[in-house]
């Protein structure tokens, strides 16, 4: 009896810690060698043949196809620089430049990565639609309500997470230092 | 007390192979993985267009909306297949992945460095079995190696503005994916 008690007591341990291990993995994103600038994380190797298993098994859960490394690198930001959540009620701005690419894009999704509905039916941007100052750098207010210059729409949202890919560029699985890659910075400027 | 702290630690071991196996079975045992998922609307071997990802409808997560995109979900058991895509203004781009959606290989129309990018696709068995003087004489024919039988080819154009949707969508209309032999003879 005891030793009946005690193996089920084992095997119950056992099932709560794997299954609760997985589980946490898959859907908090865990995987090996990130690239992490700023607020934004780009997982290049999970778009070549050397995907981890974890990442194999995040993205077979999703039902997402990652972006394949000889297309582009996708960054991910789901906090802004101060390590706050991103707040669709907030106004967030970015700010700076993109590393060196022939095309990005700046799309918004919620955490199951459906597109955002909003009233003007905008859900990202391309680097051709983007306003630049002179020297190149951008502004874009990310926020629920209309603002001037390149607005992005939150919807009003309670979270939501910010994907910026580069398409056809050398940022890869040899990036290392965040030197060569400018990320734009994230910030929170107000809250209601 | 001892006794039941050892079963614990027993359980957690036991629990971390637990974590392990499943990690690693997942891809195999997923019902709503893409290659699933596009297997529902996409026939094999031909190009199917992907409506454009709206907030209530998306055929995969994380779809960039300012794409416009095909697949082809292949199978080569029947023998190698060819795939032509025609290149748009922007930027056109052709990824390759297997049946548990890995990424193998993916080429832009930069680097293709033609109007059109053409690739033959097969597994490496049928590759080693292609005649030699054939790989020889076509240097410039470009040959993908799918590590499985079956797999997605995602081709997609982007589409820098608003309106330059229609061509982005047309360009990918436009794509191939076909067994050689079914192809009219073009010269």
């Amino acid at each position: 009896m005891r030793l009946l008690l005690g193996s089920l007591f084992a095997l119950a341990v056992a099932a709560i810690v794997g299954l609760g291990m997985t589980y946490f993995a898959l859907t908090h994103g865990a995987a090996f060698s990130g690239l992490s600038i700023g607020s934004w994380i780009a997982l290049p190797k999970t778009g070549t043949l050397d995907a981890d298993p974890y990442a194999r098994a995040t993205f077979a859960r999703s039902g997402q196809l990652p972006i394949a490394l000889g297309d582009g690198v996708s960054f991910t930001a789901h906090i802004d620089d101060s390590g706050k959540l991103l707040d669709g009620r907030c106004d967030v701005e970015l700010s700076g430049i993109t590393p060196a690419a022939r095309f990005w894009t700046l799309t918004l999704y919620n955490p199951d990565g459906e597109l955002v509905a909003n009233t003007v039916s905008r859900y990202g941007f391309t680097s051709q639609e983007i306003a630049r100052r002179a020297d190149g750098s951008f502004d874009i207010a990310v926020a629920p309500r209309a603002n001037a210059g390149n607005w992005l729409p939150t919807g009003g949202v309670e979270r939501y997470a910010l994907v910026l890919r580069l398409y056809d560029t050398a940022v890869g699985v040899s990036t290392k230092a965040s030197r060569e890659v400018p990320m734009p910075a994230i910030s929170t400027r107000s809250c209601p | 007390m001892m006794r039941w702290l050892l079963l614990f630690f027993g359980g957690a071991l036991l629990g971390g192979i637990v974590h392990l196996a499943t990690v690693i079975i997942m891809p195999s045992t997923a019902t709503q993985d893409a290659y699933l998922r596009l297997a529902r609307i996409a026939s094999v071997n031909t190009v199917t267009a992907l409506p454009a990802p709206t907030p209530e409808n998306a055929t995969m997560p994380f779809m960039d909306p300012a794409f416009a995109s095909a697949v082809c979900r292949y199978d080569l058991t029947q023998g190698p297949l060819k795939l032509t895509v025609p290149v748009s203004l922007a930027y056109t781009s052709v990824s390759f992945y297997t049946r548990y959606d890995v990424a193998y290989y993916a080429i832009n129309d930069r680097a293709a460095g033609r109007r059109v990018i053409e690739l033959d696709l097969m597994t490496t068995e049928q590759h080693n079995q292609l005649p030699e003087e054939e790989d020889v004489t076509a240097a410039d024919r470009l040959i993908v190696e799918s590590p499985t039988v079956t797999g997605l080819i995602a081709i997609r154009a982007l589409a820098p503005e608003p309106g330059l949707v229609p061509m982005a969508q047309t360009a990918v209309a436009a794509a191939r994916c076909q067994r050689p032999d079914e192809q009219k003879p073009s010269r």
